[in-house]
């Protein structure tokens, strides 16, 4: 009979595997990081000439006071309005002269498109609690992509984040940008 | 005699267990797949508030975290809010140079896609926050992720 070669005793094979799975469950975690994604404005230059001032129909102004309370547009406002207010402003459905003024722009994909020339300046105080800032940027982030979807669906018949074509989505981006600026902090209600 | 022996060797049949490690395995490389490493312990709390216009990270290499929010152990260091870089606490003039060290830290190809994530705990005042963004926007680290968890939004029902 030819040598058999010796089995090697795996026997605590398991062990090890048992071992190193431990570890693993103990060092990771499974959370995906997911967010609100925004870009800072750039620090201001010092020697840089003022910038042309902003017309004052086309700024949406959203304080959030040190009691987590709104003021929109020089009213008391609520969160859950908020997105509504913020759609009628960046649509200006009835071309109100005291609302955005729109500029005819010619976009790929698209073709001639009414661009809206609004900004929506969001503003809060140091005692702001965070999770009603986030709440707010929610909001009006939600007003922008609720528009975009609109002009999506119409033109290319499926909602904003179902565009797989980047060109295509560049060309809603530039339709409808996302015109939310963050004034420079103030101090108005203390800690 | 031997008919005794017969019985008692029997007893219970062995259980094969060859392939227990190859179970192992599989859960071990699900696990592996799955998760990322836990690359700080936490000193502060951070309770995320919830949103729903929310993006995924990607690429958590060009991703650097901020932490914000009241110290867990509140008998030692109080419940004001601190700020934690890496494994420790940290002032808001430390951030610059966080900043800088992660930026050293990627190639220079894909610093211009680096994004700091902000992870503050949902009780915390503006105060600090503002500062950290003020702070960002001085080193131009201007792409930022207020990190939430995905749910309705707190105030609207």
């Amino acid at each position: 009979m030819a040598r058999m070669s010796p089995e090697i005793n795996a026997g605590s094979m398991a062990d090890i595997a048992f071992l190193l799975l431990i570890f693993f469950l103990v060092t990771t975690t499974m959370d995906v990081d997911t967010g609100i994604n925004r870009m800072l404005p750039p620090p201001i230059d010092p020697n840089a000439p003022e910038p042309p001032p902003v017309r004052e129909r086309n700024v949406f102004v959203v304080l959030v006071d040190a009691q987590d309370r709104l003021l929109v547009e020089g009213e008391p406002g609520r969160i859950d309005r908020l997105r509504e207010q913020a759609k009628h402003f960046l649509l200006n459905p009835d071309n109100d002269p005291s609302l955005p003024v729109k500029e005819t722009v010619d976009i790929d994909h698209i073709g001639p498109f009414e661009v809206s020339r609004g900004v929506i300046s969001l503003q809060n105080d140091r005692g702001t609690s965070y999770e009603m800032y986030i709440a707010v940027q929610n909001e009006l982030a939600a007003a922008v992509r609720e528009i975009r979807d609109d002009v999506s669906r119409e033109f290319f018949g499926v909602r904003f984040t179902e565009l797989r074509d980047e060109e295509l989505v560049n060309s809603v981006r530039r339709a409808v940008p996302m015109a939310i600026s963050e004034a420079e902090p103030k101090d108005i209600g203390g800690r | 005699m031997g008919r005794f022996k017969k019985e008692t060797a029997k007893g219970t049949p062995k259980i094969n267990t060859a392939s227990l490690p190859d179970i192992i395995f599989m859960l071990l490389f699900f696990f592996m797949v799955t998760t990322v490493m836990r690359e700080t312990t936490l000193y502060v709390r951070t309770q995320l508030p919830s949103a729903t216009e929310i993006q995924q990270l990607e690429r958590r290499s060009l991703v650097s975290f901020i932490y914000i929010g009241p110290p867990l152990q509140s008998q030692v260091f109080g419940t004001e809010p601190r700020i934690q870089l890496y494994d420790s606490f940290a002032s808001v003039d430390d951030i610059a140079s966080f900043i800088e060290s992660e930026r050293q830290a990627t190639a220079e190809a894909e610093r211009p896609l680096m994004t700091t994530s902000l992870k503050v705990d949902s009780e915390t005042r503006m105060g600090i926050v503002t500062d950290v963004k003020q702070e960002l926007r001085m080193v131009n680290a201007l792409r930022v992720n207020y990190s939430t968890l995905r749910g309705e939004v707190a105030g609207i029902r």
